[in-house]
């Protein structure tokens, strides 16, 4: 209240004062006009300038981090495609180098039997030998032209052996018949052998054919990055949100598994560090310590996969030479034995603990124990236990993803930041735009205030140039006067 | 490899044993006075129960006193049982069978005592918990407050109970208390007084033990 009355010209009429005041500030206001409308225009040239300038800037490193992106996603993906198509080939090589080694064999299985069907073919083909030419000797009987009993009996005696010859014949004839049935009866397992092993053959070829197809299209893959088409570049990018949705589903699953892991241990863990030790106000050192084991757990897993070469975190470790290697990946796996014996005597231990609290508890509350089943009773404890084993190697295969997680990162962190980028760079341009429009409007806003003296202005000009007569003389010195003011 | 080996297990040990904070800031120290008067002494049940709910809820690396409030009771001889809890839970879980043991014998032969003596009591109760050097620390007073000194008992002097909590439990009211309640209502305001004047932290009278009991003692 003293300041407020401090800036009054007389305390008791405020009025006045106020309005002496406003009179004043006008006045200095009218003077200032021009001045400050070149303030007003300078700062929002400058902040517009600014602006555009920052935007500009952010649109070229949103271009420059897409190139980089793209260079980063093409060659990962390029690397990736052409690992998949080494593993193919591998695959059709060994398929070819096995099938072909089985070849030879096929083959001389199939040719033994391609004999065997053409010897029974053949001995099919054998017919019995053809009746003698009795047509020939009766012919030559009935050409005898002394009759009598003598060709008669001769002809019936022939007719006799005729008919005799003729049941053996018949007979024969049949046995021969018989006997080609059973060749070709016993052609059948040739047949089928060889249609069984024709269809092997088929099978392999079918799948050496989708082989050749799944390689022909990942070799159309990596023609389009190469060619570093908008189509494979949308598609890589499209894989590495998938991927990363993928492996973030994964790595929370596997989070819950380490949530159960570290609740089987933190308990006993205060045995072995105490349980009323702290790190921090909240943050017990048994909790810690447990946490520790877990993520011990997790790096040996790492680095057993590592050294198996399933993942590539660290270029090293897949560069080293193959003893060192396997010697890493012994050490990787004995450390997560051990680990997990100590998590399963962890959680032998908890259960113990857990049950001599409980007992504690019912002997202050001076209840009566319950009754024990045994076998029963027994089954969290040794649930616990196998848990507390089986946990850790399965936590390790948490790199798995996390390799997968990491990779993915970098294409999404990088698509997101450009989008940032541009979306930053839009709203820069945007203000800049308002700010080249804004001087005029706060110079008709600063107008608005001294509106009284900008009108007297107006009067005093308007009554110069009546004074001073003429037209032309008016029209000429009017926007002098109109300037000068 | 070796090299990289070695590193782990070092950094290893080197979580483990940077681990190993200051505890005592945690660990609750309480004090527990054990009114054993006149009539009073037929609350013993309560107060074992009492003990019983201490025993329950305290953690290992916390400490534990009781102490009977005799016709002098600033003395190291009227504690019946201490212990501070080991940090490893099993061996806590032994000494708190132990303690509920020592408590039950106590309870089975605890003798009136001619006097009551609660400040010889606090006394006694804050110089304990102090050497404790516990982080939250309460002195328990199982106790109807109406303190009677022996002849020559000099207790009329300021006391220092910086620090502490003090919780005054199953607080009966006397035969006279009934006749004119402000006796009972000035004797708790008058303790009040005495205890925050004398630096406790807290005040709290706890009397409904069926449902109240979690007052006792403050969440960490």
């Amino acid at each position: 209240m003293t300041t407020w009355n401090s800036w009054l010209f007389w305390p008791n009429s405020v009025a006045l004062s106020v309005l002496a005041l406003a009179v004043l500030a006008m006045l200095f206001l009218y003077a200032a006009r021009k001045p400050m409308h070149g303030v007003i225009h300078s700062v929002c040239a400058l902040l517009s300038q600014s602006t555009r300038f920052i935007a500009r800037w952010l649109f070229l490193c949103a271009d420059n981090l897409k190139l980089r992106n793209q260079s980063v996603l093409l060659a990962h993906g390029q690397e990736s495609e052409a690992t998949v198509i080494d593993r193919e080939f591998e695959r059709v090589s060994d398929m070819i180098r096995k099938d072909m080694h089985e070849f030879p064999a096929f083959q001389r299985k199939m040719m033994e039997e391609a004999t065997r069907i053409e010897d029974d073919y053949h001995k099919c083909g054998e017919v019995p030998p053809p009746p003698p030419e009795w047509v020939g000797a009766l012919k030559s009987v009935a050409q005898i032209k002394t009759g009598g009993d003598i060709p008669r009996k001769l002809l019936e005696d022939i007719n006799k052996s005729i008919q005799k010859i003729h049941d053996q014949t018949v007979a024969e004839f049949r046995r021969s018949y018989e006997e080609r049935h059973k060749i070709l009866k016993a052609m059948q397992p040739s047949w089928r052998s060889v249609e069984k092993l024709i269809g092997e053959m088929e099978k392999k070829m079918v799948t050496l054919q989708t082989n050749a197809k799944q390689i022909d299209g990942h070799m159309g893959k990596l023609e389009g990055i190469r060619a570093k088409d908008n189509k494979t570049e949308h598609a890589l990018t499209v894989s590495g949100f998938v991927q990363l949705a993928i492996s973030s589903l994964v790595m929370m699953i596997a989070l819950g598994g380490a949530f159960i892991n570290y609740k089987l241990i933190a308990l006993p863990m205060s045995e072995m560090v105490g349980a009323s030790d702290y790190i921090t106000n909240s943050l017990k050192t048994s909790d810690v310590a447990a946490l520790v084991i877990i993520l011990m757990e997790a790096s040996m897993g790492l680095f057993l996969l590592e050294s198996l070469r399933i993942t590539q975190l660290f270029p090293r470790i897949a560069s080293m030479d193959d003893r060192m290697r396997q010697r890493l990946m012994f050490a990787s796996l004995i450390f997560l034995i051990i680990l997990a014996a100590i998590e399963s005597s962890l959680a032998l231990m908890r259960d113990i603990l857990v049950s001599d609290k409980v007992s504690l508890m019912r002997d202050l509350a001076s209840a009566a124990p319950p009754a024990s089943d045994g076998l029963l009773t027994s089954i969290p404890m040794i649930g616990q236990m196998i848990m507390g084993f089986v946990l850790p190697f399965a936590l390790a295969f948490v790199a798995i993803p996390l390799e997968s997680a990491v990779y993915s990162m970098r294409t999404v962190l990088g698509v997101f930041l450009v989008q940032a980028m541009r979306g930053l760079g839009f709203l820069l341009r945007f203000t800049g735009l308002l700010l080249k429009r804004l001087p005029k409007v706060l110079e008709l806003a600063y107008d608005v205030l001294i509106v009284i003296p900008l009108m007297i202005e107006r009067w005093v000009i308007g009554m110069r140039a009546g004074s001073m007569g003429a037209g032309n003389t008016e029209d000429k010195e009017l926007p002098k006067l109109r300037r000068a003011a | 490899m070796n090299k990289y080996l070695t590193l782990l297990i070092l950094s290893f040990g080197m979580v483990l044993v940077s681990a190993c904070g200051d505890s005592r800031i945690h660990s609750h120290g309480v004090y527990m006075l054990v009114d054993t008067s006149g009539t009073y002494a037929q609350e013993m049940n309560k107060a074992s129960k009492i003990v019983n709910y201490l025993l329950a809820t305290l953690n290992p690396g916390d400490s534990l006193a009781v102490a009977k409030v005799e016709t002098r009771s600033f003395t190291e001889k009227d504690i019946i049982a201490k212990v501070t809890f080991d940090k490893r839970p099993s061996q806590a879980t032994s000494q708190k069978r132990r303690f509920k043991n020592n408590i039950e014998v106590f309870a089975k032969h605890v003798k009136g005592s001619a006097y009551t003596d609660i400040t010889g009591g606090l006394i006694q109760g804050a110089e304990y918990l102090n050497e404790t050097k516990a982080g939250i620390k309460t002195i328990v007073v199982f106790s109807d407050m109406q303190q009677e000194l022996g002849k020559g008992t000099i207790r009329d002097f300021p006391i220092r109970l910086d620090g502490i909590r003090i919780v005054a439990l199953n607080v009966t009211k006397l035969g006279t208390d009934n006749v004119d309640p402000r006796r009972y209502l000035d004797r708790l305001a008058q303790w009040e007084a005495v205890v925050r004047k004398a630096g406790a932290t807290d005040w709290v009278v706890v009397n409904d033990l069926e449902n109240n009991i979690e007052s006792i003692l403050t969440t960490r």
